[in-house]
Parts: C-alpha cells; structure tokens; sequence
C-alpha cells in the first residue's frame, strides 16, 4: 500500500460519509470506497479502518459512530456535514493583515505549524492572509519547552497534573500535583497557574524548571478555572517581588561604568589612586545584586557607603583573585 | 505514514481554496500552500482520481486546467475546508489576542474585528495567555512614530557588551518585540549594518528632518530561532557555576550543561567581547571557576587585584 493510495482512499472516506445523511456500516463502506475491497481477510480491512479513522480523527474530522435503526451488526459512520465545515468567515484586509501577523508571532515548531495549518483553512475559505506582510511591528513568542504542550493540553482538557519542579535550577525537582488553570507567556518566559494540591494555595511554575513528563490524572473536566481569574495578573505579580531599594555612594572612574552612571546621580569629583572619577549615589536592588553589578567593574567602581555593600564587593573580588584562602 | 499525516490537510483544504478562486494560476497555488509546482500537480492529480460513490465519470471530482491555470468544475461535495482544530484555534486566538491587548502594536481595532471573527468561527482558546507587553520604555513613543512617518533618528545607546555610550544616526526599519524586550531594528549609519537596538537602552532619542532611508542591502534579521546565534568569530569560556550562579546558564545562553557535585554546573559559553565577559565573572566572585580559556581567567584575576588594591586606597580615609 503506497501513502499516495493510503491518502487516495482516505479522502474517498471523507467524500462519501460527507455525502451519507446515515450512518453507514463498516461492511458497506467496505464494499463502496475504493483500496478497502484489497484487504484479504475481515481481520485487515478492521485494521486498516481502525487505523484510517483514527487518521481522520486525529485531523480533526468529525467522524461519528451511531446506531443504524433496524440494523443488528454494529454501528455505522457518518460525517455531519455542519460540524465538518468551517462556518463562513469574511475578513476585511486590515483584518487578514492582523490575522497574518498574528500567526508569524509563534518562534515555537507545534504552534507556528498549527497556526500555519489555520492559515490554510482560512484561504481555503476564501480569505487572502499574505504569508509575507510588510509590517513595522513584528512581536515574536518562543515557546520551545518540552512540557508546554502537554500542559497547554491538560489546561483545555481540565485535567489534573503532576509535573516534577525545580525551584531554583540547582535544586533537586520536587513533586506537584497541580489542577492547572491555564498557561502565561509573561516576559518572555512560559508559566503554568493553577492550584496546587499539596499546599492548596494558587502557585505558578516557571515550565522551562520542569524536569520529565507532565503526567495527567483522573478524568477530563475535573479542574474548574475559579471565574474571572486574571492568569496574567497572577503571574505578574509572582514573577515579580518589589525590589528592595537600597541607596549607595559610590567613586566611579571617569568616562567609565555607563551603566551604572544610567541610574546615578553624580554628587561631585574625586581623585582616588591617581585615578579622576565622580562621586555618586545610586539606588540599588539588594545588596546581592547590587555587589555583583559592583564588583564586575573592577577598579573602575569603588563603596563608599554603605560598608555592607563595601564588604560584599570585597569578598567577591578577593574570590576572583584568588586569594580569598 | 508522516507523509500521509502532512498531505491530507493540504488534500482535503485544495478543493474548497479553488472553488472560491476559479482560474487561479497553478504556481499561486504552489506558493500559497508552501509546495513546489510538481508537488501540487501530483496532489490535483490524485484528487481527480476522488469522488463519490459509484466513481463513475460524473462522480468525481473534476478540474479543468487552462494554461497555467486550474478550476474546480465537480468538487463532489467538497466545499468547504474542514473546522479548526483546537490547536489551530488556540494558536491564532492566543496570538491575536495578545496582539490585541498590546497598545501600540497594531491599529487595536482591526485586530479585535479579527479576534471576534475567527472566535466566531473556530472556537474560544481559553487558558493560554501570552502578554507581549514590555516594560514601559521612554524611546518607544518616539520610535513608532519615526517608523510611521519614516523618519530617520539619532540615539544616545547603551552597549552593556562595552559598558560605554555611543551616538549614532540610525534608519528605522521595524520593531521586535522578542521575548519580553522590545527592540528597535535599524540601519546604523555608524555600523554601516543592520543593528537592533534593546529601547530600554536608548538614553536619548532625537527625531531627524531627514527621512529614514535604510540602503538595499539592508535585510531584516531572521529572529527565528532566538535573538543571539553561535557566531564562528565568537569565543567560547567554559564555566563552572555554583548553585548560587546558576542563573547564568538559564539568563544566557549557554551549551553542553553538565552537572557536577553539590549542584554545582560546568557550560560553555559563547561571548564576543572579552570585557563582558570579565565583568561578568569579576561580579560573580567565589561562585563562578573559569576553566577555559586561560586568558580569561587571568584578565579577571588582574582586574580584580587591580579593583582590591583600589578600595585599599580609599579604605583609610573611608573606613576611619
């Protein structure tokens, strides 16, 4: 069996359940589309029909089973033709142009190809969407985790979770068992908000931290999303704590450390080692981060106060010389 | 059957796309479904052999071609392209309302006409929300209006990779908004080259009488695959980060992530200029080893005895 015969006898199905008001048998159909009449035995035209219509299904045609009135031996097929189609849709070319920019904005193989596949359908329904805009904004959305998908599909499914999080990358992964609400592409990094069971409170996982499989539990539709819940609003305010503010007085060399100067303010000058630079002070995240922006410019960037942050640079640096034993 | 599972989507959608454009030429059709001009004809060809039952002559589906053009004169019942898949839906829904709930990305009107349209048509696409909004960036008024009026600007940037300022008269072309970040992609007088310039590093932005006039050869960047490719130029650093740095290998991108003991990492690491690199490293202190390249270890070793020796001068006056 060639795939352009599988393909031939495929669309031969589609045609004649589409045409079919009842539901048909499977001996019937047998006898009627073309390329099932060469199974040898019952035993391969069952396989190859198990086989074609989960092909089918999987593309996502209609393919319903129902009894046949007045018959005894089994059910039948039919394609209603009103599920089949895609109702009518007309756009405006503003529209189609918004249409053809939203569908470049995946940077991710399943949802570029699935937004290329809806594309399709909508030119095939009369709509012309550019492939190619001349636009003068173009916004871009990786999404390349392993475990999007399957969470992207549990959140349409309602379906429970277990997924296996790391907190921190270094941390060993721990169990979750998660009702998910939905899925959040927040600043460039994918995020799933849902309830987490073991700690019955709202959480949101960053998904690049999970490690494995995300495995699904119990039934299809057990996971009610709370309404008017706003995922974005979650994530935003998880993702992003306050930052502590600190303020600091700093020597910085001249014409150096730009950006730190960014966010300074320069109070006066000062000689330091033969050096010429400005005295500023600065707000600061905590000192940890503040320290490694510090250290990172070497001599070009001194504490003057607070003597926290003065010792944090220090210790880094004696670290990176090599002589902190 | 990977062949089977790619053609049948194209197979079932070509009949209802060229009942609604009679005569079409063969190659628009190629072109419009991503298939080369032989491909295309061997899928026309095999839908001629396709039909109803009985698959008599009257029964099949019939094309007729003209020149280089096709028409659909029998489609045996074919008329409409199959319903969206939920994955289709969800992928056009969730981007055009990501679109739609960004201020200033496009003209917000006809992008919710859109939204309701295909929602009307394929379905809603809940629990998956992409928020493409940056942060606020004080450049970004100035450049969509350069970029609509094709005016030409002249910015005050930040380069971390050199930690210094520059001024640089500079094309518009478009705006990137990639992950997270918005972007401004210019030629740049200067570079003599395209650049993309991160907004929130503008300093300053000057609107010029001149109009914005990029030269032919400059291409828009390919960002697929991510904003920072491997360049063959660029050098490679292989760091051992300890738990308290392993942010770097998320923040960065990095290669060959191998784990090592008390969840420590050894990566490689592509950087360009050996000064990031050094600041880098430098800010990292005790939680960063540079294994590779020794000449980066040393140039942070010497910066940062140089910086030690620095703050011992000061430490007197200071500390007392």
């Amino acid at each position: 069996m060639t795939a352009a015969a599988r393909a031939e006898r495929l669309i031969n199905l589609v045609l004649c359940l589409l045409s079919s008001r009842q539901y048909l048998p499977a001996e019937r159909i047998r006898r009627t589309v073309p390329g099932y009449a060469d199974a040898p035995s019952d035993e391969a035209f069952f396989r190859m029909f198990e086989r074609d219509k989960a092909e089918l299904r999987e593309l996502g045609v209609p393919l319903e089973t129902g009894r046949i009135p007045g018959f005894e031996a089994g059910d039948g097929y039919r394609i209603a033709r009103r599920d089949y189609e895609l109702p009518d849709i007309d756009l405006e070319p503003d529209e189609a142009a918004a249409v053809a920019l939203a569908a470049r904005l995946w940077d991710s193989p399943q949802l570029a190809d699935a937004a290329n596949g809806a594309l399709l359908k909508l030119r095939a329904a009369g709509v012309d969407v550019d492939t190619e805009p001349s636009v003068l904004v173009q916004p871009r959305v990786r999404a390349t985790e392993p475990a999007l998908t399957p969470l992207i599909s549990a959140v349409q499914a309602g379906q429970v979770v277990t997924v296996s999080h790391r907190r921190r990358p270094a941390e060993q992964p721990a169990a979750r068992i998660l009702e998910p609400w939905g899925v959040v592409s927040w600043r460039g990094r994918w995020y799933v908000v849902g309830h987490d069971r073991d700690r019955d409170a709202v959480r949101c996982f960053r998904i690049s931290r999970i490690a494995g499989p995300v495995r699904t539990v119990g039934p299809s539709g057990a996971v009610q999303r709370p309404p008017g819940v706003d995922l974005l609003k979650i994530v935003a305010g998880s993702a992003e704590p306050p930052p502590a503010a600190h303020t600091a007085r700093l020597w910085l060399a001249h014409g150096r450390a730009y950006g730190l100067r960014r966010r300074a303010t320069v109070l006066g000058t000062m000689t330091v080692d033969d050096v010429a630079g400005d005295v500023v002070t600065v707000e600061l995240p905590g000192y940890d981060v503040a320290a490694r922006w510090i250290a990172g410019l070497g001599p070009d960037a001194v504490v003057l106060e607070p003597a926290e942050l003065a010792t944090a640079v220090r210790d880094r640096l004696l670290a990176a010389a090599g002589s902190a034993g | 059957m990977a062949g089977v599972a790619q053609r049948l989507p194209r197979l079932l959608a070509l009949v209802p796309y060229l009942l609604v454009r009679p005569g079409v030429l063969i190659e628009e059709v190629a072109a419009d479904f991503s298939v080369t001009v032989p491909q295309l004809r061997r899928d026309l060809e095999l839908l001629w052999m396709c039909g109803l039952p009985g698959y008599g002559p009257g029964d099949l589906i019939d094309l007729s071609f003209e020149g280089d053009t096709v028409t659909v004169t029998f489609d045996a019942g074919m008329r409409r392209p199959l319903r969206l898949t939920g994955a289709e839906a969800t992928a056009l829904v969730v981007a055009l309302r990501a679109l739609a709930e960004t201020p200033g990305v496009l003209d917000g009107g006809s992008v919710r006409r859109a939204l309701v349209k295909i929602e009307t048509a394929a379905g809603q696409a809940d629990g998956v929300v992409v928020g493409l909004a940056t942060r606020e960036e004080a450049a970004l008024a100035a450049v969509r209006d350069a970029l609509d009026h094709r005016r030409a600007l002249h910015i005050r940037y930040y380069t971390p990779a050199r930690d210094t300022i520059s001024e640089r008269t500079v094309d518009p072309m478009r705006l990137l908004l990639v992950e997270g970040r918005s972007y401004l992609e210019a030629w740049c007088r200067w570079a003599d080259d395209v650049r993309l310039f991160r907004l929130d590093r503008i300093e300053h932005v000057t609107t010029l009488d001149e109009p914005a006039v990029p030269p032919p050869q400059a291409r828009p960047t390919d960002v697929s695959g991510g904003l920072f490719r491997a360049q063959p130029d660029q050098q490679v650093a292989v760091l051992t980060l300890a738990p308290d740095a392993r942010w770097v290998a998320e923040y960065y991108p990095v290669e060959g992530l191998i784990e090592d003991e008390g969840g420590a990492a050894t990566v490689r690491m592509r950087y360009a200029e050996t000064e990031w690199m050094v600041r880098l490293v430098l800010g990292l202190g005790a939680d960063i080893v540079v294994r590779n390249p020794p000449e980066l270890a040393e140039a942070v070793a010497q910066r940062a005895r140089a910086a030690v020796r620095r703050s011992d001068h000061l430490a007197p006056s200071e500390a007392g």
